[in-house]
């Protein structure tokens, strides 16, 4: 069993390609990869968007809402 | 790899085009720590993340599809011709990873492919992947403290990954359309990086408007003082060393240039036109001087205009100081921050942009004025080693300074900025802008600290007694 696309380095090293286990998976981890990035987008719009709404009503164990304070927006 | 004068040549280039990349990396540490230093202390950690979250983000999209664009779209496409293929920068394809350059693996790349793009491929991606990082990251700085993460990331990969690629493939690429047709030179970006990100700012600003506070009911400008003047030095100090990264990824370290017999080898710029890494450290530094005593001139020794003013010389004289004297790559660059700085302010008052760090100057009008300038400058010079392609030109600069600013920069950052403003994707909510972005991080460490705080008095009873 190998994952390896050559045997050994004791060859003729110039007839080596590619280093990495698995040649023939590319397609396949292209796939995976651009599905976790989409996923990662949808992921952090929802959170970015539940953060502001729990930030508005003080939910999510807070002890004020951002609403509810005043702060002179170039005071800090 | 077979005899030691080409592995020598192979094995530099890859260490010289590795070694820009670590370089480069400075420009990013520098713009995190300038945006946070210009941002207010109630938006620090989100302003820290907005920016930070680019380098992932962006390096994925650039491995799935930016670096393919670079090679494929040199003819529009449909401008001058259609896709051309590009085997090894699609990111399926073998040379996208770790190899030897042996014999292919698969039908879809040749010999001849894996032999050249083996050792070269990934540092030469790499060099092209942080200057979309820049391009993100000087959209990022213009709209601190209002805009939703999200909205930027998507933004960022828009500018980062695809639209600055593109301008890359027309005006930067030996043969994009751009070089042949316009005879556009632009050696060390001043519009393919600069106008472009700065445009696609400026797009984005229109949309997104000014944070609370900054106009007053007469329309003036009120000033929103930096949090931390040091931080804002520092950072751009960080930048400027960044910039030579910069500058020697923009070029070729050693290639033979001789056409016809003989051989002759150089150094080049990116369109394999001859220049040397003196050449351009001469006139690096002489715009930097230039555009730093413009602008402490024209603030009146402001610290922030006067460090961003260094960039913005640089910026202005980029796109011909490969072949600038450096006393006229200094006056262009003392020149260019005269313009940036009047742009500026006179956008902001007739258009009420509110551009924080002044991206949209220092990058964008700098950059576009760079470009034109080049034209007149290095008028009828070779835009290309290729004979048959146009020469420098006023009108073809002119054309190459509007396509990088306004139809690859504005139009885009304009259109998407709505896009996202229509979903209720762009702006933060107005109580959260008030009450500062990281409100909720804030509420959390006083929370925190309250707790340990009663904890360690509890426990410190038990000692005592």
């Amino acid at each position: 069993m190998s994952t390896a696309s050559f045997e050994n380095f004791a060859g003729t090293i110039a007839d080596i390609g590619p280093l990495y286990p698995f040649v023939g998976s590319e397609m396949i981890l292209v796939i995976v990869a651009v599905i976790f990035w989409l996923w990662w987008h949808v992921q952090q719009l929802r959170a970015e968007q539940r953060e502001y709404d729990e930030e508005m009503d003080g939910g999510d164990g807070q002890q004020q809402s951002a609403q509810s304070v005043h702060r002179d927006p170039s005071s800090k | 790899m077979d005899n030691e004068l080409s592995s020598l040549t192979i094995i530099f280039t890859e260490f010289y085009y590795w070694v820009t990349v670590v370089f480069m990396f400075l420009i990013h540490v520098g713009f995190c720590v300038y945006e946070v230093g210009v941002s207010r202390r109630k938006n620090h950690l989100h302003t820290l993340m907005k920016n930070t979250m680019i380098v992932p983000l962006v390096t994925v999209t650039f491995y799935f599809f930016g670096w393919w664009i670079y090679f494929a779209f040199p003819n529009g496409p449909g401008v001058i011709g259609g896709l051309i293929a590009a085997p090894w920068a699609v990111p399926w394809s073998e040379l996208m990873g770790a190899h030897l350059g042996g014999a292919p693996a698969s039908d879809a790349v040749s010999a001849a492919d894996t032999i050249y793009w083996a050792r070269i491929n990934g540092v030469f991606w790499a060099a092209f992947l942080l200057f979309s990082w820049t391009a993100a990251s000087i959209v990022s700085g213009a709209c601190i403290e209002r805009i939703r993460s999200g909205a930027f990331w998507i933004l960022a990969v828009l500018i980062g990954s695809a639209l600055w690629i593109i301008d890359a493939a027309w005006g930067w690429h030996p043969d994009g359309w751009m070089v042949q047709k316009l005879g556009y030179h632009d050696a060390y970006a001043s519009g393919v990086i600069h106008a472009i990100a700065g445009g696609f700012a400026l797009g984005v600003l229109t949309v997104l408007g000014p944070r609370i506070g900054k106009f007053r009911a007469d329309g003036s400008a009120r000033i929103i003082p930096p949090a931390n003047p040091w931080f804002v030095t520092i950072g751009l100090f960080l930048i400027f060393t960044g910039f030579w990264g910069f500058y020697a990824a923009c070029n070729v370290p050693i290639i033979d240039i001789q056409s016809g017999d003989g051989v002759f080898f150089s150094a080049t710029n990116i369109y394999l036109g001859p220049t040397s890494l003196s050449a351009i450290t001469f006139n690096f530094l002489m715009s930097l001087a230039g555009g730093m005593m413009m602008g402490y001139v024209v603030s009146r020794g402001d610290p922030f205009w006067t460090y961003s003013s260094g960039l913005a010389g640089i910026i202005a004289a980029s796109a011909g100081n490969d072949l600038y004297h450096p006393i006229q790559a200094m006056l262009i660059g003392a020149a260019g921050v005269m313009f940036m700085y009047k742009m500026h302010y006179w956008v902001e008052r007739r258009f009420k942009i509110d551009d924080a760090v002044g991206a949209v100057a220092v990058h964008g009008y700098a950059g576009f004025f760079g470009v034109v300038v080049a034209g007149f400058m290095l008028w009828g010079y070779p835009a290309s080693p290729n004979p048959d392609y146009a020469v420098i030109t006023p009108w073809g600069q002119l054309a190459g300074a509007v396509i990088m600013f306004g139809v690859l920069g504005f139009l885009p950052g304009f259109l998407a900025a709505k896009i996202l403003a229509a979903s209720n994707m762009l702006r933060i909510p107005r109580a959260i802008e008030l009450a500062g972005l990281d409100f909720k991080h804030e509420q959390q460490d006083e929370q925190h600290s309250s707790e340990v705080l009663a904890a360690e008095a509890t426990e410190g009873q038990g000692v005592n007694s």
